[in-house]
């Protein structure tokens, strides 16, 4: 692999990051212009609903798999798009929660307390969500910083937890045909059992690593000599 | 295709009828496709001449009607009705089509006869192959529900021929029931005694009973039956018991316990 490709400047990751932020505003946009154009179908809103949602969970699915890419092609610099793409999830998934509050429920308060504790497939769509606001406060520099890398990194393993409860939101709501669902929870199978994985080759590592030291060398200075 | 002439029916809405655009390409006709325009894609593959229906079972005097016989059975009336989607969304369709009780007495139902079935066209070959439903989809009436002067077998809208995603040549019409009762392409009626088995409530018993008559008060287990969306609105507005309809309809169901059939 090239050079350039492994180990971009950082106006060439600038200019990545810029794309991939325009690729993200391309489903919005092309929703909110067909609204204006009135060519979202018969039923606009419904259209709008689903088309947030599913790029809440395209998003989600996304921003996974961004670890396994890295692993393995060895473009490490594609961490430094995992934020923003985490962030567009938490951003189409309020859009998503926004119009189900306004144009399904027209803020009646009542029916959407209702909804959220009554129907298993709300409950579980709205805690992702919810369990998506503490990670996009503290998507930034100053949080890892006061929070420190491991208690942060702890926080946002919650995200494993907003996938499956996304899919799972997605799976409860259809009425017979489950191949869309089925779709998302595969390829969310794979990026959570490549972590499986990964940890049991760690655990295999380390139980078949000598001790660290020899008991014969205890207490005697050793020293490191480069080959 | 025009259809002439068109009696006109009391029953009629003169609520704003849905848009044409609207009623023909949102469409859940899931032999074609689960998404809503999928079926205006694809029903063209369908041939609906030459076309028969069968109408068998306890009948004294069963037959097959051959469609273009069938067109002719009964004067062609348009019935502007309501149309509620279990899905929570509406429709004002203009249909075209004769009363349902028109064909039935033309077999001379048995005394023995409490039901009647529909059978739906389904071709492998031009239809999906999943089992999304148990193909051929298949709906029930009970006959009195059949014989009302409201159930209609349906052969166009908007004064044409219906299109094939709207259930063509011939499609059954019940307007206080959701919509996913009103059975497309029809190939055989049969008359039972006992309750025949109708594909969704196999696919989902606790969400679709035999009856589905459009209830404001027997939610979906999922979602609420109390509001509608109408196609081509922004707000949502409530749901009529019966879809409306129960002046003419609810003395069918006098002394039932509609949350227990629902």
């Amino acid at each position: 692999m090239s050079r350039a490709l492994q180990h971009p400047s950082a106006d060439q990751i600038g200019a990545i990051k810029a794309f991939v932020f325009f690729l993200c505003m391309l489903p919005a946009a092309q929703l909110i212009l067909g609204w204006r154009a009135d060519s979202l179908g018969a039923n606009p809103v419904e259209t709008i609903t689903h088309a947030t949602g599913a790029w809440t969970l395209r998003l989600l699915l996304i921003t996974l798999a961004v670890t396994p890419l890295r692993r393995y092609t060895g473009l490490h610099w594609l961490v430094r798009l995992r934020r923003m793409l985490g962030l567009f999830a938490f951003a189409y998934g309020m859009a998503h929660f926004g119009i189900y509050l306004w144009l399904d429920h027209f803020f009646d308060w009542q029916a959407i307390a209702n909804d959220i504790l009554k129907r298993p497939y709300i409950t579980v769509g709205f805690a992702a969500l919810m369990l998506m606001v503490p990670l996009a406060l503290t998507s930034n520099a100053a949080a890892i910083k006061r929070m420190g890398g491991r208690r942060w990194q702890a926080l946002h393993r919650s995200v494993y937890a907003i996938a499956v409860f996304g899919v799972l939101h997605y799976w409860w709501l259809v009425k017979a045909d489950i191949l869309q669902p089925l779709i998302y929870s595969a390829v969310l199978a794979v990026l959570l059992g490549l972590r499986a994985w990964w940890r049991e080759l760690e655990r295999r590592r380390q139980l078949a690593a000598p001790p660290p030291v020899a008991p014969s060398l205890k207490g005697k200075v050793i020293r490191i000599v480069p080959k | 295709t025009r259809l002439s002439p068109l009696a006109s029916s009391p029953f009629s809405t003169t609520e704003s009828q849905t848009a044409y655009k609207s009623v023909t390409t949102y469409n859940n006709f899931y032999e074609f496709g689960t998404d809503k325009e999928d079926p205006a894609r694809n029903a063209d593959k369908m041939a609906v001449r030459p076309w028969t229906v069968r109408v068998e079972g306890l009948a004294g005097k069963p037959r097959t009607f051959d469609i273009d016989d069938l067109l002719k059975l009964a004067p062609l009336e348009e019935r502007i009705y309501r149309l509620r989607c279990v899905e929570a969304w509406s429709m004002v369709v203009p249909w075209v089509g004769f009363p349902l009780s028109a064909l039935l007495k033309q077999v001379d139902p048995l005394g023995s006869a409490k039901y009647v079935e529909f059978v739906t066209h389904y071709d492998a070959s031009i239809m999906t192959r999943r089992q999304i439903l148990n193909w051929p989809y298949t709906e029930g009436l009970r006959l009195d529900e059949a014989m009302h002067p409201l159930t209609i077998l349906a052969v166009g809208l908007y004064g044409e021929v219906l299109p094939n995603q709207n259930g063509a040549p011939v499609r059954l019409v019940v307007p206080w029931k959701y919509g996913f009762k009103s059975a497309k392409s029809i190939v055989a009626i049969r008359l039972h005694e006992k309750q025949p088995a109708t594909a969704w409530n196999q696919s989902a018993p606790q969400e679709y009973g035999f009856y589905s008559n459009v209830n404001p008060e027997v939610d979906h287990p999922r979602w609420s039956q109390a509001s509608e969306r109408r196609i081509g609105e922004l707000r949502k507005r409530p749901t009529l018991m019966f879809n409306g309809y129960a002046e003419q309809v609810a003395s069918l169901y006098q002394g039932m316990d509609l949350r227990k059939h629902y």
